[in-house]
């Protein structure tokens, strides 16, 4: 665990807008050095405000230290910014139980089982709540593997508010944001050895905004709103937020190609609304 | 070539087809309403083409096997050949055409020519 906090702490040394922050706060949290975990939150809510896992991590130290109220306003904002974090739900239905409202509680903790169905956690803390046994505070998932990250996330994983504000912060979400130039806005991408290659690329895409501009000009087709692509292992989008701006959505093949247009369409709003509140 | 440019023109909603050579952007041969400068439409088809293959090999998807450009009036539907620095299947379709059949018949077409 020590090592783990060193080499943590290391990292975040290194790329201080890393989101490594969420696993050092978590481990020091454990080990119980929660006025180190609370600079840790509170310095990493500061460069990532829109990212709710931040807020659940500050309000999981804030319920070890007992100051609920803080708490409770914190995972409240981690629900407003991504409604389905079950994690957050799990910890205001714990704070509903101690302050001896049943009812909500139990209706945070059936919300997240629509969620999250299979997790056994909130099984049993719905049984306790039932009960009248107050459910165990919120632990968060278990810390994320040292293997390399996919290049194009799965499937399952659907592009909320936070996701993309979390994507676009630089977090392996499969997304890419670029100017006309082919400088890297915001997000992250990584090939399937696990090498960034987030600046090769944006390259390559730079010109691409122009070029189908030219062409669907040329063809008198107006202005184009969207360019999909289905290629051997995975599928993307390509859409403009701004007319200077593209956004690279990046899904494995399980995501068939129209409903990766929907999920870019999402995506391309909230990113807009990223760039407006970043620059 | 004319055989596979006919399957994706007699999809309702294709305003036309084309072959371009993915190296040079030049047309190898055309089925194109008139008033559609094919020629350009092919220089601009394969540099884009080449920008979205170049991207999608370096972020870890592979090659393109189709993609499609979206626009207000209409839309351009590529799929690459298989062959290296062979030959792109075209077609310009209008906003409303059934995406999934011309990708079909485009994937024929490009078997045809290959």
């Amino acid at each position: 665990m020590a090592d783990d906090i060193r080499t943590l702490s290391a990292q975040l040394a290194q790329d201080p807008h890393s989101l490594v922050f969420l696993r050092l706060g978590e481990a020091l949290r454990r080990k119980g050095q929660l006025d180190a975990a609370l600079r840790v939150a509170i310095n990493g809510l500061e460069r990532h405000p829109h990212l709710a896992d931040a807020h659940d991590l500050y309000a999981r130290v804030l319920t070890d230290k007992h100051d609920y109220e803080k708490a409770f306003d914190e995972w409240d904002m981690a629900v407003r910014i991504a409604p389905n974090h079950t994690g957050a739900l799990k910890g205001l239905a714990f704070l509903y139980f101690k302050v001896g409202d049943v009812a909500q509680a139990e209706a945070h903790l059936d919300l997240a089982q629509r969620i999250e169905p299979e997790d056994p956690s909130i099984t049993q803390a719905i049984a306790m709540v039932r009960g009248g046994v107050a459910p165990p505070p919120p632990a968060p998932a278990a810390p994320a593997p040292q293997e390399p990250a996919p290049a194009a996330p799965a499937a399952s994983q659907a592009l909320d508010e936070s996701r993309v504000c979390a994507g676009l912060e630089g977090a392996n979400e499969g997304l890419l944001l670029i100017d006309a130039a082919g400088r890297v806005l915001g997000g992250a991408l990584r090939n399937p050895a696990g090498a960034d290659v987030t600046d090769t690329v944006a390259a390559y895409l730079a010109g691409v905004s122009q070029e189908a501009a030219r062409t669907a000009k040329l063809l008198g087709l107006g202005a184009w709103s969207g360019l999909s692509a289905e290629g051997h292992h995975g599928n993307v989008h390509l859409a403009h937020p701004t007319p200077e701006a593209l956004l690279l959505v990046v899904r494995d093949r399980g995501v068939p190609l129209g409903r990766l247009a929907i999920l870019a369409l999402r995506a391309t709003a909230m990113a807009r609304r990223w760039l407006e509140r970043e620059t | 070539m004319s055989a596979a440019l006919e399957l994706v023109t007699r999809v309702r909603g294709v305003r036309g087809a084309m072959l371009v050579s993915a190296d040079d952007g030049l047309v190898v041969a055309e089925q194109l309403m008139e008033g559609i400068k094919g020629g350009a439409v092919a220089a601009l088809a394969a540099s884009l083409a080449g920008r979205l293959r170049r991207a999608m090999e370096a972020g870890g998807v592979g090659a393109s096997v189709f993609w499609h450009l979206q626009a207000e009036k209409g839309a351009l539907l590529v799929v690459p050949g298989t062959t290296a620095g062979g030959i792109l299947v075209v077609a310009v379709a209008e906003p409303d055409v059934n995406i999934g059949l011309v990708r079909l018949e485009l994937l024929r077409a490009a078997e045809m020519v290959a």
